[in-house]
Formats: C-alpha cells, sequence, structure tokens
C-alpha cells in the first residue's frame, strides 16, 4: 500500500474515493424505504450480478460519509467491553480507595501525614482530612506518573500490534476499513481511553473522598478560599488536563504498536520507556534535554490550583503533548501505510 | 486467455449453472467494449469514472489479472516470481501449488496487504493496491484461515467485520450478518464465544465474513481446511450457487479432487511460478486417460486389445489396461465380445488433475526453499 494511495484517499473517507458512485449520488440512490436484500447474495437483483471484470456504476458502493464513524463505535465497544480493559480501571479506581483508607488510618492514628503522597501531591495530601476533594487531586498526582500511562502504554501498545496478532488486522484491512481511517480510529479510541480513565481515578476519589472526610469550601495553594462549588469545578478542569497530558503517551504507544507484530512487545516496550523517561527526568545531568520529555511538565495541573491560575508550565504541558501528538502521530502513520500486512 | 470462454466452460454436470454464467457474462462483455477501450487510453491514471475491464494486454473481462507479479519478501525469499495470472469473470478459478510455492503472497498482494516488489496487479479492472478502497467492497476474503476476536460472540465478529466497511449500511447490518451465519449454518452457535468455537466453526465465520455482503468476487485460501465432510459439501454447494450468481471464486487449495469439482479454471504454480493456467478440463486432459477394461479372462483381452492398438497394455487384478487407441472404442469393445471374452467393464478412466499436478509440479514430497 503506497503512501500516495492513502493520503490521497484519507481527506474525505467516503467521498472523492468512489468514483463509479459519487457520494451525494449514492445517498440519493438508495432508497430508504425497502428494506436491503437480506441474503448475501441470494436475493440480489440479478442485473447488479452480471460477471463483468470492472465496477459499474450500477454496483458502485454507495456509501454515507457517516457511515465511516461506524468502525469508531464498533472499536470503542470493543475496547471497553474487554476484560482487560475493566481490570485497567478497576485497578486504577482502587488508587484512591487504597489511598483515602491510608489517610484515614494515619490520621485517626494521630500522626500527621507528610509527604507520602507517592507521585508528589504532599501539597495537596495534607488537606485531604479537612476536605475530601483534595483526594482527587492527590489521587490525579498520585497516578499520573505511572498508573495512568501505564494503562494507555497497554491499550495504545496493543492497538495495532494486538489485532496483527490475532490476525484481525487483515480483516480489517480488506473489509476494507482503510489504513488511515484505521489508525485515526484506533488513536481516538485511545484518547478516549485516557479520558474514561482520568475520569475513573477523580470520580472513584470524590465518592471515597466523600464518604471517608467532611466537604466544603477549600483553600488553593495561594492561599486564598473557593466555594466547594467551584473546587468541584477546577477538579473537572484539572482531571481534563491530566488526561490531556497523556496524549503524547497515547502517540508514542500507537507508534510502537506499529513496529511489532506482537501485542505484548508492543506494550512492554511502551512502558518500559515511560518508566526509563521518568528515571531520566530525575537526573540533573540531563538538564538540557529535560523540558523534552513528555512527562516533564505532567504536574503542573497543580498551578491550576492557583489564585490566579499559573498558565505558564500547562501551557508549555499541552504545546508538548501536541508536539508528540504531531511527530508520532506522522510517524506512525508512514510506518502503518507502508507496512506490509503479513500477520 | 480469450480462448477460455463459454464453450470450453463446460464441465459435465455442471454445464447448467455454469453455461448460464458465462452467457451473461458475453453479453456484458460485448455491451461495454465501447467503453474498455476508452478506460484503456488512459492507461494507468485510474481517474476512475468508467470501469476498466482490461488488464491492458486484451484481458477483456478479467476479474483478477496481473503482469509481472514479483515479490521478494525482506529476508531476500522470491516469494512471488514474475506472475501473469488472469482470471476470466465468472470463473471458479482454482488455484494449486504445492506449499510454500506462493499462493498465499499472491493472494496477499492482490488484496493489498503486501506491496509487490515489482510488477502490477488489477482486481476488478482497477489496480491494487493503490484503488483498495474502491475495490474490496466488492471482494469478500477468506485469507489463511479466519481470524476472530477470542472474547466477542460469532455474531459480535461479524457486526465488527461489517463496521470496518465504510460502505456497510449500519441499517441493514443485523439482517445482513444474520443472513451469513445463516447462510455458513452457524445461526445455532452465534452466541457463543468465538474463543469456544471449534476449527470448522471459526472457518465457517471467517466464511460468514466474506458473504456479508453481495460480492463481485470471494478470494477463498484453503476454505474447507478443517471442515468435516458435510462442511465441505456445503461450502462446494455455496461456490456453485455463488458462481451461478454470477460471482467469480477465486479458490486456492491443496484438494485436487475439491478443484475439480467445482472449479471451471485452475492455475499451478510451483517455487513462486505459475506453471500453467487454463480450462480445468483441458489441465487434466494434458494427462491422458486410460482404458479399462474389467474382465476374469485377462490374458485373452490383453492379445485381443493387442490386436486393436492398444499400447502400453497391463494386467491388473481385475482386468486389462492400456493407453487408448485413436479408433472408435465401440469396436474394440465388439472385438474383445466377439472373441469371446467376458466383458464386465469397458471405459476410459479420465486423467485425474492429480496426475496433472503431480506431473506439472513433480512427485517429491520436500517443500522448495
Ligand atoms: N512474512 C514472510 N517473510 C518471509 N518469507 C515469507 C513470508 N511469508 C511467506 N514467506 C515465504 O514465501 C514463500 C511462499 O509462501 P506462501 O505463504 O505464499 O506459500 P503458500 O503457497 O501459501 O503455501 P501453503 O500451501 O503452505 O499455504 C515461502 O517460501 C515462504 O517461506
Ligand atoms: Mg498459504
Amino acid at each position: 500500500m503506497s503512501r500516495a494511495e492513502e493520503s490521497g484517499t484519507s481527506a474525505a473517507t467516503a467521498g472523492p474515493a468512489d468514483p463509479p458512485a459519487p457520494a451525494p449520488l449514492a445517498g440519493s440512490a438508495k432508497p430508504p424505504a425497502p428494506a436491503p436484500p437480506a441474503g448475501p447474495a441470494k436475493s440480489a437483483a440479478p442485473a447488479t450480478r452480471l460477471p463483468s471484470a470492472g465496477i459499474s456504476p450500477s454496483t458502485g458502493a454507495g456509501s454515507h460519509p457517516l457511515w465511516t464513524f461506524g468502525l469508531f463505535r464498533s472499536e470503542l465497544v470493543t475496547t471497553f467491553r474487554r476484560w482487560r480493559t475493566i481490570a485497567l480501571l478497576a485497578v486504577l479506581a482502587a488508587v484512591p480507595i487504597l489511598v483515602g483508607i491510608a489517610v484515614k488510618i494515619e490520621t485517626s492514628g494521630g500522626s500527621p501525614a507528610d509527604g507520602g503522597g507517592g507521585g508528589g501531591g504532599p501539597a495537596f495530601i495534607a488537606q485531604i482530612t479537612n476536605n475530601g476533594l483534595f483526594l482527587v487531586f492527590t489521587s490525579l498526582a498520585a497516578t499520573l506518573p505511572f498508573f495512568l500511562p501505564m494503562a494507555i502504554g497497554v491499550i495504545a501498545g496493543d492497538a495495532i500490534a494486538g489485532e496483527a496478532n490475532a490476525g484481525t488486522l487483515r480483516y480489517l484491512l480488506v473489509a476494507p476499513a482503510g489504513r488511515t481511517r484505521l489508525l485515526l480510529t484506533k488513536y481516538a479510541t485511545t484518547l478516549a481511553f485516557c479520558l474514561v480513565a482520568t475520569l475513573v481515578v477523580a470520580a472513584s476519589a470524590l465518592a471515597v473522598g466523600a464518604l471517608l472526610f467532611p466537604l466544603g469550601d477549600l483553600t488553593t495553594i495561594s492561599g486564598t478560599r473557593i466555594s466547594f462549588g467551584e473546587g468541584l469545578l477546577r477538579a473537572l478542569l484539572i482531571a481534563l488536563v491530566v488526561a490531556a497530558s497523556l496524549i503524547g503517551v497515547a502517540a508514542l504507544g500507537l507508534f510502537i504498536s506499529t513496529l511489532t507484530n506482537s501485542g505484548i512487545a508492543a506494550m512492554a516496550t511502551t512502558v518500559g520507556l515511560l518508566i526509563t523517561v521518568q528515571i531520566l527526568d530525575q537526573i540533573p545531568q540531563l538538564h538540557a534535554v529535560q523540558p523534552y520529555f513528555f512527562s516533564h511538565y505532567w504536574l503542573s495541573f497543580a498551578d491550576l490550583m492557583r489564585e490566579p491560575v499559573y498558565w505558564d508550565d500547562l501551557r508549555r504541558n499541552l504545546g508538548l503533548q501536541a508536539l508528540y501528538a504531531a511527530v508520532f502521530g506522522s510517524a506512525a502513520w508512514a510506518r502503518f501505510t507502508a507496512k506490509d500486512i503479513t500477520a | 486467455m480469450e480462448d477460455l470462454s463459454a464453450a470450453e466452460q463446460r464441465e459435465p454436470g455442471e454445464a447448467d449453472t455454469r453455461g448460464k454464467a458465462h452467457t451473461r457474462g458475453g453479453a456484458e462483455t460485448g455491451r461495454e467494449s465501447g467503453t474498455d477501450r476508452e478506460a484503456d487510453a488512459r492507461g494507468e491514471a485510474d481517474t476512475g469514472r468508467e470501469p476498466d475491464t482490461r488488464g491492458g494486454d486484451g484481458t477483456a473481462d478479467a476479474v483478477i489479472a496481473t503482469r509481472g507479479l514479483t515479490k521478494r519478501y525482506r529476508g531476500g525469499q522470491l516469494a512471488v516470481d514474475g506472475l501473469e495470472l488472469t482470471v476470466p469473470a465468472g470463473s471458479v478459478f482454482g488455484f494449486l501449488g504445492p506449499n510454500g510455492s506462493g499462493k498465499t503472497t499472491t493472494i496477499r498482494m492482490l488484496m493489498g496487504l503486501i506491496e509487490p516488489t515489482s510488477g502490477t496487479a488489477r482486481v476488478l479492472g482497477r489496480p491494487m493496491p493503490r484503488s483498495s478502497r474502491v475495490v474490496l467492497p466488492h471482494v469478500g476474503a477468506l485469507i489463511e484461515g479466519p481470524a476472530l476476536y477470542g472474547f466477542l460472540s460469532g455474531r459480535d465478529n461479524l457486526l465488527r467485520y461489517d463496521a470496518a466497511d465504510p460502505t456497510a449500511d449500519p441499517r441493514t447490518r443485523r439482517t445482513r450478518v444474520s443472513a451469513a451465519l445463516d447462510r455458513v449454518g452457524l445461526t445455532a452457535a452465534a452466541g457463543k464465544k468465538a474463543r469456544a468455537y471449534s476449527l470448522g466453526m471459526k472457518q465457517r465465520l471467517g466464511l460468514a465474513a466474506a458473504l456479508l455482503q453481495p460480492r463481485r468476487l470471494l478470494v477463498l485460501d484453503e476454505p474447507t481446511n478443517g471442515l468435516d465432510p458435510q462442511g465441505m459439501r456445503e461450502i462446494r454447494l455455496l461456490i456453485r450457487e455463488l458462481a451461478s450468481d454470477g460471482t467469480t471464486v477465486f479458490l486456492s487449495s491443496h484438494l485436487l479432487d475439491e478443484i475439480e469439482q467445482v472449479c471451471s479454471h485452475a492455475a499451478v504454480m510451483a517455487q513462486g511460478r505459475l506453471i500453467t493456467q487454463g480450462a480445468v478440463r483441458d489441465l487434466a486432459a494434458g494427462a491422458r486417460g486410460r482404458l479399462v477394461v474389467t474382465t476374469p479372462d485377462s490374458a485373452d483381452a490383453a492379445r485381443v486389445l493387442k490386436e486393436q492398438g492398444v499400447a502400453d497394455l497391463v494386467i491388473t487384478e481385475t482386468g486389462v489396461t492400456g493407453e487408448p487407441p485413436d479408433r472408435e472404442l465401440a469396436d474394440v469393445n465388439a472385438a474383445l465380445v466377439a472373441a469371446g471374452v467376458r466383458v464386465r467393464g469397458f471405459g476410459v478412466e479420465r486423467a485425474s488433475l492429480e496426475d496433472a499436478f503431480v506431473a506439472l509440479t513433480g512427485e517429491g514430497f520436500d517443500v522448495a526453499g
């Protein structure tokens, strides 16, 4: 499959690529009233079944532009019905429960909690006992460095390689899903998973926080007070920023997924890279390159809890994620559209 | 391959359906020949208003046409070498070859899954893999066995594959999936997780996926692999039925009697090269049949047959066999009877495709490297 072919047809998935039946014509050519043939070949009109070699206009695939999203829906349903996806989400939902219970036990034992917040959210963890909403911030801070990106790495790494491994990739491609369309669908689904995973952590934390601790007005990092309602709004905003922080990992994982036919290898590589980058980000000698690590500005989401909000690092984070998405997204596309599918 | 038209298609026992398909094919060729020439003039540009049914060298009506198609894998393995394949519209085309001869590699190139090292392939008159998006909705394929999502039910597997096709109408999706399941006899097992399917059930589900929409071309790589005898029979019936509807079927298989039973045409590959292609009857005729006489008086029979000009006589337990003479066989039989030979059976045993295949690809069992 040449890149030229894909680039030519990717822009409009249903329209200009189907020359025998221009899109608008195809739409109107299909009368909505009578149910189209039920049996695949049996009931088709003989006129369209002539054994001619070419694709004649009468049998030209009439397709509706919206039908192209059927694959995305199917992909979402397939992904979220998998036992593995459910397990990943369950692990993520368990983190706030564990943190909440740990804080509860520690504070009821009398010793003040300090510094044990896993991912570096000590500023928040001390406040949990005063306000359950802080469990949301603490949990996101605790899961962002590892649990969340690891889950994304699994989903993104398996996206193409897993289908190749199972052999289902060749059937999707002869369906024909279209390589660009399939890749975009996979990326969109991975991003949807980023959002869902983050929201699961946030929702679980909110529930546990409300259950174990009091709720109410809260104090920002800058010392000002905001109402509980605004606090909730900020929590949602933070969840969205955390989800957006995973865009880079998702693109990286998808790229790695196009390199191999083994889902396990792709997942392991992605997660391995994730850990390596996190470690390198701690080494002072690498100061010059660290701003380009996808995880470098991750904890900037805490800046949303300042008054006024400190946007610089947040902006840098989102810019960096967009850069990763562009670079590794293009690499994945270049690789996948030129790849021989032999699995 | 012009010569492989209607008259030669007719196989004993299948003359009916096949003949019908071809008359129609012929009519269409005539009707479209004008536009064909136009399409030819545009050459490879494939701007795509009109169907281009010519392969570029006069192979009108070819559903698959390859020119010098070659694939060298990255490891250096030359899997397909200068393939010139022409599959006429409406045919049931058997694609034969020993293990590792390049059949699956060819099919993958035709389906746009791998890029040829050199040469061109046209499917339904359009270049592949460039026109995948236009061509493939008309093609149902089973490539190197079925591949399923084990965690989904059989029905959900089909729903997913159907959703992958942007030209498939979601409003009719469930009906079409049910019809396809019914067609391969899987309705009762449709709700079962595919991971719990037996090999034959998986194979059937794979076939169902190829039948989700009315197709112009079916490409089936060893479709009866793993099926029980009833399953094989059903698949053969299904193929005949589809062929009589005008679908061209391209079928790779190792089961030669299967090919002989369902195919009108065949091609034989060995070590990446095309050895021969043509009507099945012609291929089998290449290896000559034998005259078989069943009689208890084999010595007398042999003497008479020799007088009648039958060469290469072999006396067997049940009688005598030999190369059929050029003269009228009824006279030979009359001579036997006149000489007092008790003839219990008399006839020419047609050479099987297997004989032809072995003659073409050699007796050796080892796979070529
Ligand atoms: N992915 C690959 N990489 C390298 N070589 C390959 C690959 N796939 C197949 N080959 C080689 O290409 C040749 C043709 O293989 P192919 O699978 O096309 O054979 P086949 O005719 O389908 O065989 P079978 O009847 O066993 O299915 C073989 O020599 C094989 O070793
Ligand atoms: Mg094969």
